[in-house]
């Protein structure tokens, strides 16, 4: 059976991981050719920290990079996330893919839809 | 960021505002082929009589960031002294393929696409180091890509301050409104790098901005 694999990423899962394992885990399964549906996405700094590292693993003739998308993030108004200041930015879900495998075909600001190929 | 960076900023802000420090370091950031480059050139050629760097319709032309410093703009409102850095074009994909289509030849395409990944990842390096970003969108193209959200998210989180410029408004097709409503929380200007067009707005909205 031709097919690809999609895996839901739960909240919880990623919240055990440090930022580095994050990246770590999301450019290991990608590369295994892999669509990740993250529940919670990531934040700005972990997404900047998923481009460099995805920027080193670009092979001519291999791995082409990762197609990701996600909502723009929400700012956090409850008196806790304004007391935190720093972190009031609340991130939302996110799709990461194989470039060669996953297309945005289209995006706003409530709805990704994405085109999935089997065939490299 | 790490707590060992957050406490260097901090400490930096405050030396900043102790005394008064002229220059603000703007990064010009944004997606390949959004005109980064050629609003570069557009503000140096205005300010200091000089150019930046070549620009050119094959995407990833600019993949070393380039830094010019002491670039003083002065409008009705006052001046500002800026270090500009044009930044090459933040991707999360490179594919060599890409370039062959342009009519760059197997090798060429393969060293250009090298060059390219290494110029990201400097970009996004530079994300640490900066004042102010501005970020220059495609008014033709659809504003919500990971690139923009990437940038705009980062200069939220560290509370540093963003000007968004819908470029490409000399075209039919540009739709500055797009950007506008996509991102309602920070300023925006609507020029023509290319032609000129609205750039006082920008260099007033500029030394509004990061002044």
């Amino acid at each position: 059976m031709q097919g690809f694999q999609m895996d839901l990423v739960s909240e919880h899962r990623l919240a055990e991981m440090t930022p580095v394992e994050k990246v770590r885990f999301i450019i290991d399964e990608v590369k295994e050719g892999k669509i990740l549906v993250l529940e919670k996405g990531l934040s700005p700094e972990e997404e900047a920290s998923l481009i460099e590292m995805t920027m080193t693993l670009i092979e001519p003739d291999g791995f082409s990079g990762i197609e990701m998308e996600s909502y723009p993030g929400e700012v956090d108004t409850s008196i806790f996330g304004r007391l935190l200041k720093k972190n009031t930015l609340k991130t939302r879900m996110t799709v990461i893919g194989p470039a060669d495998q996953l297309k945005t075909l289209r995006k706003d600001r409530n709805m990704i839809s994405a085109l999935i190929s089997t065939q490299k | 960021m790490g707590v060992i960076r957050k406490i260097k900023r901090n400490f930096a802000d405050l030396f900043k505002k102790l005394f008064k420090k002229q220059n603000a370091r703007i990064g010009i950031y944004g997606p390949p082929n959004a005109g980064k480059t050629t609003l570069a050139n557009r503000i140096l050629r205005d300010w200091t009589g000089d150019a930046m760097g070549s620009v050119s319709h094959i995407a990833h032309e600019t993949r070393r960031a380039r830094r010019r410093e002491g670039v003083t703009i002065k409008t009705n409102g006052g001046s500002i002294t800026l270090d500009i850095i044009d930044t090459p074009g933040l991707a999360t994909k490179i594919d060599f393929h890409e370039f062959m289509e342009q009519g760059l030849d197997e090798n060429e395409s393969k060293r250009r696409a090298k060059e390219a990944t290494e110029g990201v990842i400097e970009a996004v390096k530079w994300l640490d180091n900066l004042d102010g970003v501005i970020l220059v969108m495609d008014a033709t193209e659809d504003p919500f890509t990971q690139v923009n959200v990437t940038v705009i998210g980062n200069m939220e989180a560290r509370s540093l301050p963003l000007l968004i410029v819908a470029n490409k408004v000399d075209l039919p097709e540009a739709s500055p409104s797009t950007i506008r409503d996509a991102f309602p929380q920070h300023p925006m200007v609507s020029i023509s790098a290319l032609e000129g067009k609205n750039i006082d707005t920008l260099y007033e909205e500029i030394a509004k901005r990061f002044g």
